[in-house]
C-alpha cells in the first residue's frame, strides 16, 4: 500500500490550480500531482505514491550510499 | 541512475549480507514495520540469505490488513446504496467483511470502481453530478497527504457529491503498543521509508530512547532493506539505540513540510481501531469538523454494524510479530489467498499472503 516508485519528471503544468506533471516510469508516462514538491524541475527524479510525488530523489545521497556499500562489499573480498 | 536496478544489484546484496554475517555475534529479533518491506523480503528471499541468528518478524504496516472490520462493513453498506459510486484502491475490494466483500457488492450490480489515485475519484464526481462519489480513504501517513488534498480540491471545485470514508492509521502509536507489550520480542525496528518520506523521523527518537531499541529508516529494494538490517545490527551489537537513516536519497529528518501542512489542515488525530489488534489511542486521523460535508460517515448513518470475525484467524498476533504465519493452524489449510479468513492473507502486503505466495513453509 505504501508502495512508491521512482520516475523522471518530463513535463510540469497546472490543472485547476494544482501543480501536475508527466512522469516517465522507465518508458510508461503517467500524469501525477506535484503539489508536495513545489521545487521540482523537469529532469528531476521523484518518488510517486498513489499519483502524488512524495519527494524528490537526492542523487548525491544515492551515490554516497552505493559507494559506501560497495566499499563494504569489497572490504570483505580483501579479507 | 534510475534508482531501481542499482538497488537490486546482486553483488551489493551478497556484499552487505557478508558484512552483516561478520558483524552479528548473537541472536537478534528485528521487525520491519511496513508490509511492502515484508513483501520485498519474501520476494527476494532475504530472510533465507541472512545468518540464522537474525530473525525478522513482520509488523502491522499493511493498511489493508488493519482497517477495522466495522469500517469494511460500513464500506459495504455505503457501496450498496443506489445513488453511490464507491471508489477505492484495488487492494480493498477483496478484503472480507462480516458478509462478503466489495467485489461481491459490485457483482450484485452496484457501482464500485477501482481508482489509481484519489484525484481520479474527484474526477468521477465531476463527471457524475447526479451521483454521490465516496472514496475509501485508508492508509498510513504515506497516503494521508493525497487523501487530504482531494478534500481541498473538491472544496475548490465546489463539488457537493464527493466524500471520504476515512480510516487512517499512524505508525508511531503502533510501535509504542508493540514495544510496550509484556510479550514483545522486537529488539530493533526497520522504520517504513515512505511513511518517513512524508513525516520525517523525528517522531521515532523518543520511542527509541524510551524502549532502548534502535530504529533505522529503511527503503524497499533488496539493497535498501539489507542496509537497514546492517545498521540495526551494528546498533544492537554496540548496545546503542539511535535512530538512523538508511534511505537518505528520499527521506530527511523533518520530512515533507508541504505534505504535512495539508494533513494538518484537513485531518485531526483520533483513536483508531486496528483489525485484529483493537483500539490504539491517538493512532488515527479523521476529518476536521470544518470538513463534515466531505465525511461519508456523517452523510450515511449506517446503523447496527455487528462485525463477526472468523474464529480461526489469528491475524492480530501475526500483525504484532508474536506468531509467524506458518505457525497458524489455518495457514494454507482453511486459509489461502483464494479463500482468506483474515486480511493478512488478502493483501499482497499481508504477512500471511507473502509467506503463501513465496512458498515459506514449516
Amino acid at each position: 500500500m505504501c508502495l512508491a516508485v521512482p520516475g523522471k519528471i518530463v513535463e510540469i503544468y497546472e490543472i485547476n490550480g494544482l501543480l501536475m506533471g508527466k512522469i516517465d516510469f522507465g518508458g510508461v508516462v503517467r500524469e501525477v500531482c506535484l503539489t508536495f514538491v513545489p521545487e521540482a524541475k523537469v529532469g528531476d527524479y521523484t518518488i510517486i505514491h498513489v499519483g502524488f510525488a512524495l519527494n524528490l530523489i537526492d542523487e548525491k545521497e544515492a551515490m554516497e550510499t552505493l559507494t559506501l556499500l560497495d566499499e563494504i562489499s569489497n572490504q570483505g573480498e580483501i579479507e | 541512475m534510475k534508482y531501481l536496478a542499482e538497488f537490486r544489484n546482486s553483488k551489493l546484496v551478497s556484499g552487505v549480507i557478508d558484512e552483516i554475517t561478520r558483524t552479528v555475534s548473537q541472536p537478534w529479533v528485528i521487525m520491519e514495520i511496513c508490509g511492502g518491506q515484508t513483501h520485498s523480503i519474501m520476494k527476494y528471499g532475504l530472510d533465507q540469505l541472512l545468518p540464522d541468528n537474525i530473525e525478522l518478524v513482520h509488523g502491522p504496516g499493511c493498511p489493508v490488513c488493519v482497517t477495522s472490520l466495522e469500517m469494511i462493513d460500513r464500506a459495504l453498506a455505503i457501496a450498496s446504496q443506489p445513488e453511490v459510486i464507491f471508489t477505492s484502491y484495488g487492494d480493498m475490494l477483496r478484503v472480507p467483511g462480516s458478509q462478503g466483500d466489495l467485489f461481491s457488492v459490485r457483482a450484485s450490480g452496484k457501482d464500485v470502481r477501482v481508482v489509481y489515485s484519489v484525484l481520479d475519484a474527484v474526477k468521477i464526481a465531476q463527471d457524475n453530478p447526479s451521483k454521490l462519489v465516496v472514496f475509501f480513504a485508508i492508509g498510513f501517513e504515506t497516503t494521508a497527504p493525497a487523501n487530504a488534498m482531494s478534500v481541498l480540491q473538491a472544496q475548490k471545485l465546489g463539488l457537493d457529491n464527493f466524500c471520504l470514508l476515512v480510516s487512517h492509521v499512524r505508525v508511531p502509536p503502533a510501535m509504542n503498543l508493540i514495544l510496550g507489550s509484556p510479550s514483545n520480542r522486537v529488539q530493533g525496528f526497520l522504520a517504513a521509508g515512505h511513511v518517513c518520506t512524508v513525516m520525517g523521523y523525528w517522531e521515532y527518537v523518543p520511542i527509541a530512547q524510551k524502549y532502548k531499541v534502535p530504529i533505522v529508516v529503511t527503503g524497499f529494494e533488496p539493497v535498501d532493506i539489507l542496509q537497514g538490517i546492517l545498521l540495526t545490527i551494528r546498533e544492537l551489537e554496540h548496545k546503542s539505540n539511535d535512530v538512523k537513516n538508511a534511505y537518505s536519497r528520499v527521506v530527511n529528518y523533518r520530512g515533507n513540510k508541504p505534505a504535512q501542512n495539508i494533513i494538518e489542515q484537513v485531518f485531526i488525530e483520533c483513536d483508531q481501531k486496528w483489525r485484529g489488534i483493537g483500539n490504539i489511542p491517538g493512532s488515527g486521523w479523521r476529518l476536521k469538523p470544518a470538513f463534515v460535508k466531505y465525511n461519508a460517515e456523517d452523510r450515511f448513518h449506517v446503523e447496527e454494524i455487528k462485525p463477526t470475525e472468523s474464529p480461526l484467524c489469528i491475524s492480530g498476533q501475526i500483525l504484532q510479530g508474536l506468531v509467524k504465519p506458518i505457525n497458524c493452524p489455518a495457514f494454507a489449510n482453511q486459509c489461502s489467498p483464494e479463500h482468506p479468513l483474515g486480511a493478512t492473507m488478502v493483501s499482497s502486503e499481508g504477512a500471511c499472503a507473502a509467506y503463501y505466495r513465496y512458498g515459506r513453509s514449516k
